[in-house]
Formats: C-alpha cells, sequence, structure tokens
C-alpha cells in the first residue's frame, strides 16, 4: 500500500512516499511564493521516478499550505503529522520539538494510544522559529548552513534579551558597537531561540524521549542549547524535515486501513 | 423590509456629523464579509434569523431612526461599554440605553494618537469610532456612562471626555466583600441621582419594578436560545447565536423579546423535530473570554469552519450577558429593588474581580451543561486580567482531563492562517 505525504511549509515543501510503514523516497524543495506549482511538480517526479501513476497512491498533505493544493485526498495538521512522524523515528517518542520557518511547537504524545494529548505553537510572530535565525545570520553576514557551527566556538555566549525579530536585529547592531564577536553573537542568537522555545514546551509537561524536528534541527547549537535549557538530551531524526511529510503519509495508510 | 432597505439615510447620518467618507467605506465592506461569514459558509439556518440578517444589512439605518425620533420626543440616549451598567436604571428614567462597541481595527486610525499601542483592541476600535464620528450610535449618545472594569477603560474615559459628557461609575474590585455591596448599591443610587438630572425624570418604584420585570424577559427569552444550543446536534450555529447577543446590546428590549422568542420558538420546534446545523456527533465547543463586538465573528468562523461547533461563550457577549436574574421581583421601595438589582449585577463573574474562582465553577458547569468536548480560552492581546486567568483556569481544566487551549489575538487578518491550524489540530486531539 503505498501513500504520499505532502507537507508543504512556509519555506520549504517536503514529501515522503511510503510503501506501507517504509520510506522508498521523497523530495525536498524551497516552496517559493508559488507553493502550489512546486508542490505539484514535486509530487508528479516523485511518482514518475517510481513508475506510479496518481491512481496507485492515497495522498494526505500537511503544513501551511496543506489546504491549497488539489492533489490530495485529505489533509491533516502538521501537529498530528509531526506526532506521528517523530513515532516512525522513535516509537517510544514522548514529545517532540519542531522549528519551521514561520512558527514553533511542542507536542506531547499519549502514551498509550500516540495520539497528540496537548501541544502549544508560537503566537503570531517569528521569535523563536527559522525565520529569526535567518534574519539574525543575514545580520551577521554569516551563511545560514554556518551559523550553527560557527556559534558552538563561542566561549562566552552574548545575551540576547529581545525575542522579537526586529528589536533583537538592532540589538545585534549595538552589541557589534560595543565590540562583541560575531561568534559570541551568534551563540547569544541561539540561545535566545532555545530559551523562547524550552519555556513554551515545559509549560505542557514534555519529557524524555524529546524529538526534535523541522528544519531548524539541522542546526547543531540551536540542538545544544535546548538540552541546556531542558536539562536533558534530545535526539534528532535522520530526515529532520521530512517529520511532517512521513507523518503524513503514515495516517494516510491508517486512512487506507480502515 | 425591502422598502426600508431602500430608504436613504445620508442626510441622517451627515446631520449626525458623520465622517461620510469613512461612514461608506466601512458600509462598503461589511455586506461582504457577512455573506461569506454568515450567509456563504452556513446552511440550514434558523428562518428566524432573517431579523438579524436584516439588522446587519440595515446596521446605521432603521434603529438610529428610532433613537432620532425618540430624542425629538425629548428623551436621552445614553451610551455604555460594559454589562456592568445596568439597563434597567436607564429605562425606568425613560432613556434609551445603548451598548457601544467596537469590533473591527477599521477604526483605530482615529484614535491613533490619543492611545498607546500596547492597548486592548476593543479600547481602541470604540474610541476610534467614536471621536472619528465613524459610529452614529455614539454620536447620538448624550452622555457615557463608564466604569472601572478595567484599566484601559479608566483612561479611555479620560479621553473621551474631551469629546462628550462622561461619567463613571465605579465598579468594585473585591465584589465578595459585604461592604463591596454597600459600595455598589451607593454607585447605583449615585447614577440614579445623575441620570435624573440628565433625563429631567424620577425614578419610581412603579417605572423600575416594570422595566426590571422586561429587561429580564429578555434575557430569559435570550437564555431559551442558548438552552436550545444543549441538544446534539444544536439548532442554531454559534455565529448566529453570537450575532443575536451583539445586537442585544444595542436594540429596542420589546422588539429584542418579540424577536429572540420567535428565535427561541423556531430553535425548539426543531429540536422536536430532530433538525439540526450540523451532523450529530459534531465537535462542540465552549468559547470562554473577552467579549465579541460586531464585527468580530473571527474566532467563531474559525472554529465552525473547521469542522466543530460552538454551543456556547462564557463572554460578555454570551451567558455573562444574561445567565443570572433576579430571584423575584418584588420590594415596596426603591432601595428594595435597588438591592435586588445590585444582587443581581454582583452575580456575574468578570476576570476584573479578585478573587474571581467562581468564574473557574461557571466554566466548568457550562462544560458539563453543555455537553462540551473542549474549552477554547479567547483573550484580546493586552487584557491582563482575561490573559492570566487562562493561564491559571487552563492548568485547573487539564488537571480534570477537559481539553483547553488559549488563544491571544486581536481583530487583524494576519494571524488567521495560523490560528486555524491550531484549532484544527485541536480538533484532531480531541
Amino acid at each position: 500500500m503505498k501513500t504520499v505525504g505532502v507537507d508543504i511549509g512556509s519555506l520549504v515543501t517536503k514529501i515522503a512516499l511510503l510503501d506501507d510503514s517504509n520510506m522508498i523516497d521523497y523530495r525536498i524543495d524551497r516552496s517559493t511564493f508559488d507553493f502550489k506549482r512546486i508542490g505539484h511538480n514535486l509530487f508528479d517526479d516523485i511518482l514518475e521516478k517510481n513508475n506510479l501513476k496518481r491512481a496507485d497512491v492515497y495522498v494526505m498533505s500537511t503544513g501551511y499550505g496543506r489546504n491549497s493544493i488539489d492533489i490530495a485526498d485529505d489533509r491533516i495538521t502538521e501537529i498530528t503529522a509531526h506526532a506521528k512522524g517523530a513515532q516512525y523515528f522513535y516509537p517510544e517518542a514522548h514529545s517532540v520539538i519542531d522549528i519551521g520557518g514561520q512558527d514553533s511547537k511542542a507536542i506531547v504524545i499519549s502514551k498509550k494510544t500516540g495520539n497528540v494529548i496537548d501541544f502549544q505553537m508560537n503566537d503570531k510572530c517569528a521569535a523563536g522559529t527559522g525565520r529569526f535565525l535567518e534574519v539574525m545570520a543575514h545580520a551577521l553576514e554569516i551563511p545560514i548552513e554556518e551559523i550553527g557551527e560557527l556559534a558552538l566556538n563561542s566561549k562566552k555566549p552574548a545575551a540576547i534579551s529581545s525575542t522579537c525579530t526586529v528589536f533583537a536585529e538592532s540589538e545585534v547592531i549595538s552589541l557589534f558597537a560595543r565590540g562583541a564577536s560575531k561568534i559570541d553573537i551568534a551563540a547569544g542568537i541561539h540561545k535566545s531561540i532555545a530559551r523562547r522555545v524550552a519555556g513554551m514546551a515545559k509549560r505542557i509537561g514534555v519529557g524524555q524521549t524529546l524529538v526534535f524536528c523541522g528544519g531548524v534541527a539541522k542546526n547543531i547549537a540551536v540542538k545544544k542549547y535546548l538540552e541546556i535549557e531542558l536539562g536533558y538530551e534530545i535526539v534528532t531524526p535522520k530526515y529532520p524535515q521530512l517529520t511532517g511529510a512521513i507523518g503524513a503519509a503514515l495516517i494516510g495508510q491508517d486512512n487506507m486501513k480502515k | 423590509m425591502t422598502q426600508s432597505e431602500k430608504t436613504n439615510w445620508r442626510p441622517m447620518w451627515e446631520d449626525l456629523g458623520i465622517d461620510m467618507e469613512k461612514h461608506d467605506q466601512l458600509l462598503g465592506v461589511l455586506p461582504d464579509i457577512f455573506k461569506e461569514v454568515y450567509i456563504d459558509s452556513q446552511k440550514n439556518r434558523p428562518e428566524a434569523m432573517g431579523f438579524w440578517d436584516f439588522v446587519v444589512g440595515d446596521l446605521h439605518g432603521i434603529r438610529i431612526s428610532e433613537l432620532k425620533k425618540a430624542k425629538e420626543e425629548g428623551k436621552k440616549v445614553i451610551g455604555t461599554f460594559c454589562l456592568y451598567v445596568p439597563d434597567e436604571i436607564i429605562f425606568a428614567l425613560d432613556a434609551i440605553s445603548v451598548g457601544l462597541c467596537g469590533g473591527t481595527n477599521f477604526s483605530n486610525y482615529a484614535s491613533e494618537d490619543l492611545l498607546p499601542n500596547n492597548i486592548c483592541a476593543l479600547i481602541k476600535s470604540a474610541l476610534g469610532f467614536g471621536v472619528g464620528n465613524i459610529c452614529p450610535y455614539y454620536s447620538m449618545t448624550d452622555i457615557l456612562i463608564g466604569e472601572t472594569t478595567c484599566d484601559g477603560k479608566k483612561k479611555a474615559w479620560e479621553v473621551l471626555k474631551d469629546y462628550k459628557p462622561v461619567y463613571v461609575m465605579e465598579t468594585p474590585q473585591c465584589k465578595s466583600r459585604p461592604e463591596a455591596r454597600e459600595h455598589f448599591i451607593a454607585e447605583i443610587k449615585a447614577l440614579v441621582t445623575k441620570l435624573e438630572i440628565v433625563t429631567g425624570n424620577k425614578l419610581t418604584v412603579e417605572k423600575l419594578k416594570a422595566t426590571m420585570e422586561k429587561i429580564a424577559k429578555k434575557r430569559t427569552q435570550m437564555c431559551r436560545v442558548y438552552e436550545a444550543r444543549k441538544t446534539d446536534p444544536p439548532p442554531i450555529s454559534g455565529k448566529d447565536a453570537l450575532i443575536m447577543s451583539q445586537v442585544a446590546f444595542y436594540d429596542d428590549p420589546d422588539r429584542e423579546i418579540e424577536m429572540v422568542s420567535k428565535l427561541a420558538d423556531e430553535l425548539e420546534d426543531r429540536i422536536n423535530k430532530g433538525i439540526g446545523v450540523v451532523n450529530k456527533g459534531t465537535k462542540r465547543i465552549l468559547i470562554s473570554g473577552t467579549p465579541m463586538a460586531i464585527p468580530n465573528w473571527k474566532l467563531h468562523h474559525i472554529i465552525e469552519t473547521s469542522g466543530a461547533v460552538v454551543v456556547t461563550e462564557e463572554t460578555c457577549t454570551g451567558t455573562r450577558y444574561f445567565d443570572s436574574e433576579f430571584p423575584e421581583i418584588k420590594g415596596e421601595s426603591i432601595d428594595d429593588l435597588l438591592g435586588l438589582v445590585a444582587n443581581r449585577y454582583l452575580d456575574i463573574n468578570c476576570a476584573c474581580f479578585t478573587p474571581n474562582d467562581k468564574r473557574l465553577k461557571d466554566i466548568k458547569q457550562l462544560f458539563k451543561e453543555y455537553n462540551a468536548d473542549g474549552i477554547i480560552f479567547y483573550t484580546l492581546s493586552f487584557c491582563q486580567t482575561y490573559d492570566i486567568e487562562a493561564i491559571m483556569f487552563e492548568k485547573e481544566l487539564k488537571k480534570e482531563g477537559i481539553p483547553v487551549m488559549s488563544i491571544t489575538t486581536d481583530y487583524s487578518s494576519e494571524d488567521e492562517s495560523q490560528l486555524k491550524t491550531r484549532i484544527q489540530a485541536f480538533l484532531e486531539m480531541i
């Protein structure tokens, strides 16, 4: 039984093709402003490369753009999809922290049923999201792929008190003016995201095994500071960005069995 | 009705000094919003809702002309902003009470230079409508009666007094204390004295008794509509019940009694016939928190287009408006009756009081009575008291296994898709 999970995020579109509960192929690409087209292109491509037709698969969409594409048989929110996807990688998962392009969320999973029992999501603001990291990387003129690695070299992370992206940007500039190093400022930025997200996660009682996913999970400094804030080790799946797409595809499997 | 739709109200608005350009813009967008939220996205609505559809279509028409006529006959129009100002007293003095509001950020531009950024959307909007001359209801009022139920409003009265006569009634902070009741009664009496001067009329036992009965009757009819929502499937949507409550704040009480009771009759009939607005078993949501003024239908619309139905609101535009009642209206003197009025109003559990644990009890009871599946706390940004209570109550309710989520938002639409995700995830969870 083949199902496809299509996760259209605000920045990145992810597609996972599953045969029963095994992922056999995937696609990851920028969503761009024309995310409908990107979604369709990636979908057509993954079918073609695997010699499949539309009728051979069941499609579940999730993410920010889940209601905008017409290839889906059904749709589910990224909260439910991430809870399911986290258990694909770690069946014993207790909680999930997902930091994506424009939002971050914490999820607690029921041990008994594997369903979501509580969740929190950031309010309408970029604090504690991938976007915050992007804006700060830009201000520091460091490529986004390198900023995490660089931050880990800091011995004395700068204190960034503002959680607002706009204010934090001017805070970064004034830190520069006071002579703080790029490395220390970068570390401060990562700490600030971790503090914000960990605070939200603690409010709903997250615990181990905690699965860290979403695009920002690829950043090792955010992971390290999250572990410091939470006081325990957290785990990152092999494909952190695909968690939602895989979860959606798995829910598609469940739907078909019904 | 079609004939009155054709009535040209423009001269009346111009006479009132309305900013016609802005007012045209407002009335230009409202019908589209209403059509989208109420007409296109709902089916199988009660026929009696036709009245409210008409009222929204004629938002500043007939009712304003009625107020104009009443004023020509010497009556005074009194503007209020909170359910703590007793309507009974205003109507008993032959004046007309109009609940003023502000449920859209359309009017914010007019209050921007008077208020700080970080203030609740309701105050920003209401003040904007007033000083910007965009709301004919505001323009019709002879005096505004404020109260001290929140810090933002306390200061707003000071701003407004440069534009309109304002009288402020002091509501207590710790209402369970015996002296609070004494003080509240003294405040009600002071309000009577003030309104006697404004209206030139004298409060009498007969008049007060009669209006207490009338306003209680209006509340009873609203309770009937809410009672009907306890059924699964509910015979009316949350959105339709909400607009009924919103309009009740400024419409003529006699007409409200007639129209709301007609609606309640139809709903009871629908229940007998097993007619609902959604399928049986549709997830039922209780909303609790800050008031929703016209045209703030944002949260209800998101919930009800996500496959769930709102079955009750523990808000000022919901149960807090009409749930508590006079046990029996009897008394030989004005003092006796005002004592009853004070008791009835002090029975409303608003977050402006401390302590306010009775509100949590109310919420738990409503959750049970309405067979709700989950609770959504709704707080307008910068309303500290409701925001803090949402966190406190969320913890308590979760201990009892009740699914709860909290939303803090305002009138803007920029967070709609994010709210949709959060609400849909909540619905998938429960």
